[in-house]
């Protein structure tokens, strides 16, 4: 993961002033909001379904060795090639190599976070490489020479005048706001582009261990497009992207559809299990399959291991106020929203994530709306508490819990700070209210009124007089 | 029936008055309220900034506090939650402190909670004529599930007018240290939060958790908006005195 140009802060000053992301975001978000909940009434007992997706990925998490091991096998039974990138630049080594190796012109692509980790459009387009996103929301993204904002509404931050605007340019001619003229467009303009690649990368919403199969959802049709028009098929895939069997399959991906959209299924769910066999009609002469590891082996048996778990919904970013209003950009990762300050800190490091821990109120709505139950808030405490036992905070906000801390366990000493707590704040109260306030005080104060500490505080009403009138 | 309060540091230092209409509230209902005076904290500040060392020490004393205590009633869902949910792991090494936090935690209730499901209230004598609406705290209403308990209770008092907040599920933006940390966010949760109250139309705000009822009451009164933020508790004990 690349550092962004800007640090958090600025990152969320611009959005916030960001009266286009203000417009935009929250429509869509209230749409996929809606779906979900929708979704979950109609399947009744979402609970029971949370609690099993929840085992089944945990169970695959806990054998990831063993199931890898299976796809590889099964993969490669079935004639497709197998790479284990440990890293990213391992990966666009990879899948430089093989684009030299076939002298590709053009490829084009259906929708893929982790080529996105990987930034593989800009090591293809360095070569010499037409790279073109086939996915609606990631074309748009591409024109706009952005990244995607949203797991699995790329352009979620973007409104329609605005893509308007954008297909006009390509098209050379102004078109209308209407959906289905701007979907046209894009349709065409994207055949014209599948007809001409030489290699289709897609990524991996899942891959089956016990066939070695590769499976796509999508709702545009461009991702079957995309493994089967271009001579070779390059799939790339997070190595914890994996199910057991078919049965587990269709539990996740259900699972995956209703959280993401509210759909019961996607319009489209691709299996691919091998390259081209003399009996098909169509399909690519290569089959390659990508296996990402960068950084996520090592979250292998540590307190964050149910990350991993993550299907890539997207409810967590959906239900998220904090990503409400600063959008995904913001948070400066490849993964935004609560699971991206869950797992950006862990592929990237403390050093340049040290603030994303923090984005979040703790609210817990991310945690409630995981179809596998990962519990995001508490991740986040996690990485606080590491944060803290690495030294990681400021000197002050150290001695400032180190004196609270000691407070709180004496008593006499709390009794006491709570007896001068209305005086000692006198100085920076008017009419019983702080609307200025020095150090972390003046955070709260920045957008809020603080009324002064009470002059008599319960526990001293208490010793006066409550505890007389018991009887 | 014998309770102790755990009143909280927010209300202790803030808002004793909700204190008071919890101990007035209780007794009304023939509880025997006691106040340990030893208790502080509980130590979710440290805990959610990740100072967990700092917050066992604050959840020592409070289980210390309690230790003799029957049942433990608090005004505030995120106090609660924090001692249901968090402390028993707060102290996973060590055995027989986390026995303690298990004990505490399985006898702390939070006040409609308690009203509601231990006192088994039916009859609200009380009379509030005011046009309001209820934020449920993040903590209270995921944490501990509590959603329907003091809807219940608000809805027994009467010329009491309950409005459905729209996005009531959404965070007010306080979350503690956040609230100082990431003042800029938090604005724009707290400033989408008072506009959806603003659309209900209500005159009041009421709410179990003071954090958050801080955090939106201070947002709106430098908007210099008029509407009035009170806890349950004062509504049930100021309505009481009809
Ligand atoms: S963390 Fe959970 S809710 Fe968020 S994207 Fe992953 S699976 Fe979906």
């Amino acid at each position: 993961m690349s550092a962004h140009p800007l640090i958090f802060n600025e990152r969320v000053d611009k959005a916030l002033a960001d009266p286009i992301l203000k417009k935009a975001l929250p429509l869509t978000q209230d749409r996929l909001r809606g779906g979900r909940i929708n979704a979950a009434e109609q399947l009744g007992n979402v609970e029971e379904w949370r609690e099993l997706a929840s085992q089944i990925r945990s169970h695959t998490i806990a054998n990831l060795d063993s199931y890898l091991e299976e796809l590889v096998t099964n993969v490669r039974k079935n004639g497709g090639h197998v790479h284990f990138a440990a890293t990213s630049d391992d990966a666009v080594e990879i899948i430089t190599g093989i684009a030299k190796e076939k002298n590709a012109k053009s490829v084009v692509k259906s929708k893929s976070m982790v080529s996105e980790e990987v930034h593989i459009n800009k090591h293809l387009e360095d070569m010499g490489i037409k790279v073109v996103e086939s996915d609606l929301g990631e074309y748009i993204i591409q024109l706009a020479n952005e990244t995607p904002s949203h797991l699995i509404a790329p352009a979620i931050h973007k409104t329609r005048e605005q893509v308007r605007e954008m297909f006009s340019k390509v098209a050379g001619r102004q078109l209308s706001d209407e959906t289905t003229e701007l979907t046209a467009f894009a349709r065409e303009k994207l055949r014209q582009e599948f007809l001409q690649a030489d290699i289709g990368i897609s990524g991996c919403n899942f891959a089956v261990a016990e066939s070695g199969s590769v499976v796509l959802v999508s709702n545009e049709g461009n991702a079957r497009l995309t493994t089967t028009v271009p001579k070779v098929h390059i799939a790339m895939m997070g190595m914890e992207r994996i199910v057991p069997t078919w049965n587990e399959l269709d539990m996740v991906v259900s699972m995956l559809t209703r959280s993401a959209t509210g759909q019961k299924i996607s319009v489209y769910v691709t299996g691919i299990n091998s390259p081209r066999q003399s009996e098909d009609s169509d399909g690519p002469e290569e089959f390659h399959l990508v296996i990402l590891d960068n950084g996520r082996s090592n979250i292998l048996g540590t307190a964050y291991q149910e990350a991993l778990n993550c299907i890539r919904c997207g409810a967590c970013l959906n239900v998220c106020p904090v990503y409400r209003h600063i959008g995904g950009h913001a948070y400066g990762g490849v993964y935004s929203g609560p699971i991206g300050a869950v797992l950006t800190p862990l592929l990237g490091g403390y050093e340049e994530w040290l603030e994303l821990p923090y984005a979040s109120s703790l609210c817990g709505a991310c945690s409630e709306a995981c179809p596998v139950k990962i519990p995001l808030h508490d991740l986040l405490i996690e990485h606080r508490k590491d944060e803290v036992e690495m030294g990681l905070t400021p000197f002050s906000e150290k001695m400032a819990f180190k004196g609270f801390g000691f407070a709180t366990s004496h008593p006499s000493v709390y009794e006491t700070a709570v007896k001068l707590a209305h005086s000692g704040m006198g100085f920076l109260a008017k009419d019983g209210v702080i609307s200025k306030g020095p150090g972390m005080l003046g955070g709260w104060t920045d957008v809020r009124d603080l009324p002064q500490p009470a002059k008599q505080s319960f526990r001293e009403w208490w010793k006066k007089e409550g505890k007389g009138r018991n009887q | 029936m014998k309770v102790s309060l755990f009143i909280t540091c927010l209300a202790d230092v803030f808002y004793p008055k909700v204190g008071m209409n919890v101990v007035e509230v209780l007794r009304s209902y023939g509880v025997e309220v006691d106040f340990p005076q030893d208790q502080t904290c509980c130590g979710q500040p440290a805990f959610n900034s990740g100072y967990h060392k700092e917050a066992r020490e604050s959840a020592r004393q409070l289980i210390k506090a309690f230790a003799d205590s029957p049942m433990v009633v608090t005004p505030s869902g995120s106090c609660a939650s924090m001692i249901r949910h968090y402390y028993p792991d707060l102290f996973k090494d060590e055995p027989e402190w986390k026995e303690r936090a298990i004990e505490l935690a399985d006898k702390t209730y939070e006040f409609s909670e308690f009203l509601v499901h231990v006192l088994k209230v039916e009859d609200i004598e009380a009379k509030f004529p005011a046009h309001a609406t209820y934020h449920h705290s993040c903590h209270m209403s995921r944490g501990l599930g509590l959603k329907g308990e003091p809807i219940k209770l608000l809805g027994q008092v009467e010329d009491l007018e309950m409005e459905d907040l729209p996005y009531c599920n959404d965070c007010c933006g306080f979350g503690g240290t956040f609230a100082a940390k990431m003042s800029d966010i938090s604005e724009k949760m707290v400033d989408e939060k008072i506009k959806n109250i603003e659309t209900t139309g209500a005159d009041v705000l009421i709410g179990s958790d003071m954090g958050c009822l801080m955090n939106i009451g201070g947002r709106l009164r430098r908007l210099g908006k008029e509407v009035r933020v009170m806890h349950v508790a004062e509504v049930l004990a100021e309505g009481g005195q009809k």
